[in-house]
């Protein structure tokens, strides 16, 4: 068991209802989890949870066998890495360097970073097809290009467990499957862990092994993602009269809000 | 980056030695020379007597006001942070000027000093105070209670100046405006031992302060303790600038032009930023500090003058070509 959330629920401050409320779960080593569900589901902050930069209000969170908020940063950043939607201020920095700082939970702060640092930054650079940027401005490159740069920093930190936060909110379909197919690659041949949240149903019924959905900040459905991708589920979750197509093969679907079905009241 | 070290040495180089040349005393070339070798004259007691402990000040003051502006703007991710963003500056003012008007600085060297840094750290004090929630910062509010506390310690100098005499007036008036005339070796030595292990710290943290630039909560997965490292990094940074504003007034400019010089150069890694902000910071005070005291000589323009005036075009000449690529 990777993590585990165990009747957690977490309150914003300063926000009259709960984010989550009483979400229990628990990811094995070495699936790919895609958490659904509409804004405000209280999906990132099941994710900003297990980081441990939230403390949850009530009940228990635990990654690799520790309680979140205990762990020292530096700790945690061996084991867990994030990568989210992307505005973080880049300029200035080259992609190696922006990439490179995934190493910084491993190096003494005294001493440069050591060549086996610098040829799994080297190596990673290479998995995400940005050896030829390296030495660009981060500032420079496309959206895609920098999520792939993100992505691969999160990857040098070699952690156990991944948590993708919309890293493809912004990018084409095209730069979309590029992402996708690296994480999906890298599941494969080094048995990390994902935790993805997304709004791309369609996608994560591709990826993904589970799917959990929440809605109001409690966990609706939970399962494989041809179980949860039911119209009555996405219906009660959504607020709005949704089709699913089933194209096939396993995890080949396609989800959709239906059209000319609202009605002047507000219901359907 | 071997061509840019050899610049920055020769930067140094350059500027230490115009700053120990430079001065209303005329002297030969012969008579410094023979000063630097060692033998005995009024060249030798000008240069290590006057002009190194000068020079020296003028180098430690510059070197620590550029790192608190390195780290402050880090921090804050604003280009406008400066040393003095937590009432640092108007803190010293008010400890000066009650030595002052207390005629404390007449009875001992140090009394200056000491009583402008009291004055900062106890603005720097109240300003944490104030944004500390448990052992969380609030950067907004760290921001606006340094305004504040600037605001209420300038009334209160302005204040006290009201009752003072035309002579005191005149003092609190050139040390706001800054200057290293006040240098001694005992206040160097002071000064050292209270900045150097505050740099060496802020060292330590650069890689912290390069994940704080992405944002907080990507430094925090990147393994940086972000609260601790904030307050640690506010607190030395704010030190540093006391212990400046402490021996040399309030010299403005250096901690906000420098780093940005220092980063338009493209640099931008903390483990290189900050050690090179120290030097170009140290050689800018010491050059100012010659233009200072030999433009109007025998009167020493306020050091603060210089630096504005040097600092501003020089600023705006590298923002253009900044821009401009």
């Amino acid at each position: 068991m990777i993590c585990k959330l165990d009747r957690v629920s977490f309150r914003y401050p300063a926000r009259p209802v709960n984010a989550v409320t009483e979400v229990s779960l628990e990811v094995a080593a070495g699936t790919h989890v895609a958490l659904v569900g509409p804004n405000g589901a209280g999906k990132s902050t099941v994710l900003r949870l297990l980081t441990g930069v939230l403390r949850p209000n009530d009940g228990r969170v635990t990654v690799l066998g520790r309680r979140s908020c205990d762990w020292k940063r530096r700790e945690m950043a061996r084991q867990v890495a994030v990568v989210s939607q992307g505005v973080e201020g880049v300029a200035g920095l080259s992609v190696r360097d922006l990439v490179s700082m995934g190493r910084y939970p491993y190096v003494n702060p005294w001493s440069p970073l050591g060549s086996e640092d610098r040829a799994l930054v080297d190596a990673w650079l290479a998995a995400v097809d940005l050896v030829d940027l390296a030495d660009r401005d981060a500032a420079e490159l496309s959206g895609g290009e920098l999520q792939r740069a993100r992505l691969a920093r999160a990857l040098v930190q070699e952690p156990q467990l991944l948590l993708l936060d919309e890293p493809t909110a912004h990018l084409d379909l095209g730069h979309e499957a590029r992402f996708m197919e690296i994480v999906n690659q890298i599941i494969h041949e080094q048995s990390v862990t994902v935790i993805a949240v997304t709004h791309h149903l369609n996608v994560a019924a591709r990826y993904a092994d589970r799917m959990i959905l929440l809605s109001g900040g409690r966990v609706l459905a939970d399962g494989a993602p041809s179980h949860v991708l039911a119209p009555e589920w996405l219906e009660a979750a959504f607020g709005w009269p949704i089709e699913v197509l089933n194209l096939g093969p396993v995890g080949r679907m396609a989800v959709a809000g239906r059209k000319d079905t609202a009605r002047g009241d507000g219901t359907w | 980056m071997i061509r840019r070290w050899l610049a920055l040495a020769a930067l140094l180089v350059t500027s230490l030695a115009i700053g120990m040349l430079a001065g209303p005393a005329d002297l030969s070339p012969r008579e410094w020379w023979q000063a630097l070798a060692g033998s005995p004259g009024p060249a030798a007691t000008i240069l290590w007597r006057v002009r190194l402990p000068r020079v020296a000040t003028g180098a430690l003051t510059g070197g620590m006001l550029a790192v608190s502006g390195v780290v402050f703007q880090a921090l804050l991710r604003n280009p406008l942070a400066e040393p003095y963003l937590l009432g640092v500056s108007s803190g010293a003012a008010l400890g000066a000027v009650s030595a002052l008007a207390l005629g404390l600085s007449g009875s001992a060297y140090f009394a200056l000093p000491v009583a402008a840094l009291a004055g900062a750290l106890v603005a720097i004090a109240i300003v944490f105070e104030v944004a500390r929630v448990g052992s969380r910062l609030d950067t907004q509010v760290l921001l606006l209670a340094g305004v504040v506390v600037s605001a209420f310690f300038g009334a209160c100098v302005l204040l006290i100046l009201t009752f003072v005499s035309t002579e005191t007036l005149r003092s609190a008036f050139f040390w706001t405006l800054g200057s290293l005339s006040g240098a001694s070796g005992g206040m160097i030595l002071a000064m050292a031992a209270y900045s150097v292990p505050a740099l060496v710290v802020l060292f330590g943290l650069s890689r912290h302060l390069n994940a704080l630039a992405l944002g907080e909560e990507t430094a925090a997965y990147l393994g940086t303790e972000v609260e601790r490292v904030k307050l640690l990094a506010f607190f030395l940074a704010s030190l540093l600038a006391a212990a400046a504003v402490s021996v040399a007034g309030v010299i403005g400019f250096v901690g906000l032009v420098v780093p940005h010089a220092v980063r338009l150069w493209g640099i931008r890694d903390h483990r290189v930023l900050t050690p090179v902000s120290f030097l170009v910071g140290a050689a800018a005070l010491v050059l100012a500090d010659a233009v200072a005291r030999t433009v109007a000589a025998p009167m020493e323009i306020p050091i603060g003058v210089v630096t504005a005036f040097l600092g501003v075009p020089m600023f705006l000449l590298l923002l253009r070509r900044a821009v401009r690529t």
